[in-house]
């Protein structure tokens, strides 16, 4: 027996003392309350967790410090002492010059980076006079058809001066060419460029359900978009590989790592495959994850996140630069974690969500508005949401110190839990040939439609509370005032579309996407042809559907309910 | 004399939104219930999803909508089944659809919108109550 293992038995025995002679009478007088103590995600959670919870764990190598691998106390030596978390709320909704008017209403708030939401028919790479865009213009995000509403969406706002999130997926190859062309127009360099491109196409097919071509042809997509940047525009992150979505979709907290560090995998082995060195494109990876309403879990599972993610790099890819070792993080507070009932109880999830997120170290962060379940956010309760970190950055005193909960007996513990279970499903999805395998056999969707199931069977009987919803629901009042979409967003948004079509140069247009489907034919990078049937005004649908005579288009399979 | 059988459901995700959790759940509730349950898949259109239910004779459609397009897609949908003279198919659905827009469904003819926060049960339960199998 070592030394260590001798104090561990000492403080077990410590403890069966207590539970014997402190804790069972206490039980008996006042016995624990009649609820399963779990966490949203069905995690069983202990009473008590002591030291020998962490027994046989080294916390120099498990824990360590920040700014040093394994990162499970945060990437950067001095996290919030530095600096705090970008606070970049997503937005867009309308027209591209509706979405430009509260880009420049955030900026002059404090926000500190930009982060724009796309409509339905532009996630899916269709026009605005598409038949299937029908009522659905504007109303989710904002449309953006061609160079020309892009230019109008960045109007006043100089490229080499902001970060820019865009949260598109199947077309982003689009718009990744339309945000250069912008910076091209505004004389901004590309190497001067800083944003990110959710470019996650592996997690639509999981989750979020908006793709346009099949796993395969996507991953190349991808890959050249990688190899572009790596070269071209060295401080974009290329991909924002998201667990958000899988969770929104019902995943639990330990699903949601696991699905989402898979992903992630697939990508680097995808580079690598390529011909790339990891340590040129990998530490442009960065990544996105829910922060939904169970504290400790949320908190345990962005800490495992970074540890994971450190270990699959150095020992899985021989990653050698520390900046491919660290798992770079934007976090969004959980969309399905809102109600609609008594939606002013939002502002306060959001709270502790957000919390979560600061003490789990996230690198950015968008807090949801109150009314996200009933309609797009209004002004005013996105301003709330905006506030909502600020207080919690500059007034809650979480910032003063790093990882507060690092050394917790609890959090460690549910950390290493949660990368344990983490690990089972990576091995499962690695036994299958990895995750593009594993999605077409539908393995993590289904695996996610049963959570969510199972999560609604529990709150359909009371196992689970949600407040306002199955439990306290007197005061259930009139829902606050919501901001509406007018038709006229749809129709002028057509006009513009077919101007710009009469407008433009015919035979640059006709000769920019005719070289684009040869490079796709070929092995050649699709970037540069994009970028020139942009420049053309090519409109997101037309450069999509050429592509789709080569690539294919993805169809799920039998969806198992 | 409505025959006794199976009450026939299609469950539909029209327009764009790639939110199929709530379908699903729905999908798999009614199965449980007892009903047969046609699920369309996501992104399909009012034409197909009207295709469908007539090819698949059934009782009731439910669509889930959260894309904001739900005065777009239920009234095309309600038209749609009235032109194939079909109208006795009871049309339900569920979403993101504030107050406001509900009440205006359901003039229109949609018989219930179900919004966050129903239990699968009392979805269960209604079309228990409004569905019935359709004289053949």
């Amino acid at each position: 027996m070592t030394r260590d293992d001798g104090k561990t038995a000492v403080r077990a025995s410590a403890r069966r003392d207590w539970e014997e002679k402190v804790l069972a009478p206490a039980l008996k007088d006042r016995p624990e309350r009649d609820v399963a103590f779990t966490t949203v995600s069905d995690l069983p959670i202990e009473r008590i967790y002591t030291p020998e919870d962490l027994a046989g764990r080294d916390p120099s190598r498990e824990i360590g410090l920040p700014g040093e691998p394994p990162y499970t106390r945060g990437i950067h030596p001095s996290m919030y002492r530095g600096r705090v978390w970008t606070m970049r709320q997503f937005a867009g909704f309308g027209s591209a010059r509706d979405t430009n008017e509260r880009f420049r209403y955030l900026l002059d708030h404090g926000q500190t980076g930009l982060s724009t939401a796309f409509d339905l028919p532009t996630l899916m790479g269709r026009d605005s006079d598409d038949p299937l865009a029908d009522g659905e213009v504007g109303r989710e995000g904002v449309a953006i058809d061609t160079l020309e509403d892009m230019e109008t969406l960045f109007a006043g706002i100089p490229l080499g001066r902001v970060s820019t999130s865009m949260t598109i997926n199947a077309p982003a190859v689009v718009f990744l060419a339309m945000y250069l062309a912008v910076a091209e127009k505004q004389g901004v360099p590309f190497e001067a460029l800083e944003g990110t491109i959710q470019n996650d196409i592996l997690k639509e097919y999981i989750a979020q359900k908006e793709w346009i071509y099949p796993p395969v042809p996507s991953m190349r997509i991808i890959t050249d978009m990688i190899d572009f940047c790596t070269a071209r525009v060295p401080k974009w992150n290329t991909i924002s590989i998201s667990g958000y979505h899988i969770r929104e979709a019902g995943s639990t907290a330990v699903q949601e790592l696991a699905f989402t560090l898979a992903d992630g995998l697939a990508y680097v082995q995808a580079g690598i495959e390529r011909g790339l060195a990891v340590d040129a494109f990998a530490p442009r990876l960065s990544f996105f994850f829910n922060s939904h309403i169970d504290f400790f879990e949320e908190i345990a599972k962005l800490r495992a996140a970074r540890r994971m993610w450190c270990r699959f790099m150095q020992d899985r890819f021989g990653a050698r630069n520390p900046r491919s070792w660290t798992l770079r993080t934007h976090v969004q507070t959980a969309g399905c974690s809102l109600t609609a009932q008594q939606p002013y109880n939002n502002v306060v999830r959001v709270t502790v969500q957000a919390l979560a997120a600061a003490l789990g170290g996230t690198q950015s962060l968008h807090t949801n508005s109150l009314d996200e379940t009933l309609a797009l956010p209004s002004e005013e309760s996105v301003r709330i949401a905006l506030r909502t970190q600020q207080i919690v950055a500059e007034e809650s005193g979480v910032t003063n110190t790093i990882d507060p909960l690092g050394g917790s007996y609890f959090v460690e513990s549910l950390t290493d839990r949660m990368e344990e279970a983490a690990h089972q499903y990576i091995r499962a999805i690695d036994a299958m040939g990895g995750m593009v395998t594993a999605i077409e056999q539908g393995y993590p969707q289904k695996e996610i439609a049963d959570a969510a199931f199972r999560y609604q069977r529990q709150l359909d009987t009371g196992e689970k509370t949600l407040v306002g919803v199955n439990k306290y629901t007197e005061g259930n009042g009139p829902p606050p005032p919501l901001l509406r979409i007018s038709d006229e967003v749809e129709r002028d948004q057509r006009d513009r579309l077919q101007a710009v079509r009469r407008r433009r140069d015919a035979g640059r247009h006709r000769r920019a996407l005719h070289d684009l489907v040869a490079a796709a034919r070929s092995r050649d990078n699709i970037v540069p042809p994009v970028l020139e049937a942009v420049r053309a005004y090519a409109s997101v649908q037309e450069i999509c559907d050429a592509l789709r005579p080569v690539f294919g288009s993805y169809r799920e399979g039998k969806v198992p309910l | 004399m409505t025959p006794a059988g199976k009450v026939r459901l299609l469950v539909g995700k029209v327009g764009l939104d790639g939110h199929d959790r709530g379908a699903k759940i729905i999908a798999r509730a009614l199965r449980d219930a007892g009903f047969e349950i046609i699920y369309t898949g996501l992104h399909q259109t009012p034409e197909v999803v009207v295709a469908t239910a007539l090819q698949e004779d059934v009782d009731g459609i439910g669509l889930s909508i959260l894309s904001g397009a739900h005065m777009t897609l239920f009234p095309k949908l309600l038209g749609l089944l009235k032109e194939k003279g079909s109208s006795d198919i009871v049309v339900f659905g569920g979403g993101i659809i504030p107050d406001e827009d509900s009440h205006k469904l359901k003039d229109a003819g949609v018989r219930a919108i179900f919004t966050p926060g129903t239990t699968t049960q009392e979805v269960v339960d209604w079309v228990r109550q409004n569905v019935v199998p359709r004289r053949r």
